[in-house]
């Protein structure tokens, strides 16, 4: 079975570069004051695991967390 | 800037207002960087520091606790403190003062602004027509965030002269004639002041009445915090983002490989816009230290003003692989252009929104122009780098 990737955004980190929400729109989306957050519980749907992985990548403060199992 | 003594040695006489600085800083970054991770100079009062590597400056730029953000420009002699919240403030002030402004400027928020941008952009470009020459620097790049700013203010877009001389005076003229920086201060408080008092009597949808009604700690804001965050938003919103158009320009005119790619491809322009910034990241900023401390070997002692440059961070090989290449579709691009930490750019999604539409809007119109050969880009001096006059032909 496939395992299961998640993401989360550690709150008290991010400074709302935005990052996250350019490359992954699926997956993060800004609120009202322009910090992110993630869509739903964080599940990464099968097909979108290269671009969770790509806003770790482009987060300049490292908020961004993946998990799996 | 009047003559100054030329530098010798970098690592303990650096001067960021030096030809060779202005001319190509790159080089000297990576010479310090290997071999002295922190510069210093005597040429600004109570001695001034430069740090090179990516870790140093996220370091200061996390850390208020010895590193205050109560000055943020490096100068000969030093100014009295001024109030710009939220740029000048550290905690516990900084982030009430912060996040009152934040709705302001959310991607949502931006995302209104995007068809007057375009039409600014457009008005611009038709102005040049078909001219076979231009100045993309004065007649394109210089013009479009003033005017950006001017309709967010709800003042007439026709200011773009006087807000550009008050900033010159400040951050170039400034550093080393206070009265001319304080002069400027002066006129920008006076015309705050009036629109200040304008707004009060008829609100409209701009930043002036946004910020009559804001509130802190549940009262209205005083007047010298209206003025002082007016300030700050002309000043940080106009030579950053035509510095960083201006730069994309360049680029684009003196390397036709990539400029052939964005046209066939402009779904490579998120990630080129991104490489533009971390690769010619315009703005540089300063702190003072405020206690003791010591990064790479190198003890800061308070008083001392820091040079807190993120573009010689951006260009840190440890962290950026081939950081003196520019690749248009650079897939990882952490860069900290925007800064690091609670004083992340607040205009970030206006300055990219900006950005992105003047390069989109050119190419669509010029998709095949070059540096004029014979004639040569300056660039500006100091802490907001970017193309001053830049001669472009045109080819159709
Ligand atoms: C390409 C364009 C821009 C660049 C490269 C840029 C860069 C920066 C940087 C590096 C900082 C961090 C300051 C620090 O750490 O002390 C900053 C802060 C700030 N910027 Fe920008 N900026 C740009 C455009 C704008 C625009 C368009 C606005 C608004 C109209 C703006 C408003 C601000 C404000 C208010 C702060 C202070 C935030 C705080 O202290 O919490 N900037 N900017
Ligand atoms: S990129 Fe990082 S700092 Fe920026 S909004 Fe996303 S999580 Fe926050």
């Amino acid at each position: 079975m496939r395992k299961v990737m998640r993401v989360a955004i550690a709150t008290d980190r991010c400074q709302g570069h935005n990052r996250c929400c350019l490359v992954a729109p699926e997956l993060f989306e800004a609120d009202d004051e322009g910090n992110a957050h993630v869509h739903g519980d964080g599940i990464v749907p099968a097909g979108l695991e290269a671009k969770a992985r790509l806003a770790v990548a482009n987060c300049p403060e490292q908020a961004v967390r993946l998990t799996s199992g | 800037m009047e003559s100054r003594p030329p530098v010798e040695d970098w690592a303990i006489d650096f001067d960021h207002f030096d030809p060779q600085w202005t001319e190509n800083p790159y080089l000297l970054w990576n010479d310090l960087r290997q071999r002295c991770p922190v510069a210093t100079s005597q040429r600004f009062q109570d001695g001034a520091y430069f740090a090179t590597r990516y870790d140093d400056v996220r370091e200061i730029a996390c850390d208020a606790e010895h590193f205050s953000s109560r000055r943020v420009i490096v100068r000969e002699r030093k100014l009295p403190l001024i109030f710009s919240p939220p740029i000048t403030s550290d905690p516990p002030e900084h982030k009430p003062a912060r996040k009152l402004l934040l709705p302001a400027f959310a991607p949502k928020e931006i995302a209104k602004l995007e068809d007057r941008a375009r039409a600014i952009c457009r008005s611009l470009l038709d102005a040049i027509g078909d001219s076979p020459t231009c100045d993309g620097a004065g007649d394109y790049a210089r013009q479009i965030p003033v005017r950006v700013i001017a309709h967010m203010l709800g003042v007439s877009e026709d200011n773009g002269d006087l807000f550009r001389d008050w900033i010159y005076r400040i951050l170039s003229e400034g550093v080393s004639n206070p009265a001319a920086a304080m002069g400027a201060m002066q006129e920008q408080d006076a015309f705050f002041k009036e629109q200040v008092e304008l707004r009060r009597k008829q609100p409209g949808d701009d930043l002036v009445s946004f910020l009559i009604n804001a509130e802190l700690d549940g009262k209205p804001l005083s007047e010298p915090h209206i003025l002082g965050t007016l300030r700050l938003l002309m000043i940080a919103g106009i030579d950053s983002i035509w510095s960083g158009i201006g730069s994309s320009i360049w680029h684009l005119a003196t390397h036709p490989e990539d400029r052939k790619r964005l046209v066939a491809d402009p779904g490579l322009l998120p990630t080129a816009i991104e490489e533009f910034l971390r690769a010619y990241s315009p703005v540089t900023m300063a702190r003072e230290v405020v206690k003791e401390k010591t990064l790479s070997g190198c003890p800061f002692q308070p008083g001392g003003q820091v040079l807190l440059s993120f573009p010689a961070a951006n260009r840190d090989p440890s962290k950026f692989a081939e950081a003196d290449r520019v690749l248009i579709d650079r897939a990882e691009n952490p860069h900290v252009a925007f800064g690091l930490g609670r004083h992340r750019c607040l205009g970030s999604n206006l300055a990219r929104m900006e950005m992105t539409v003047a390069v989109d809007e050119w190419l669509k119109r010029f998709p095949d122009f070059h540096e004029t050969p014979g004639k040569k880009t300056t660039w500006s001096e100091g802490t907001v780098r970017g193309p001053r006059s830049m001669p472009l032909t045109i080819n159709r």
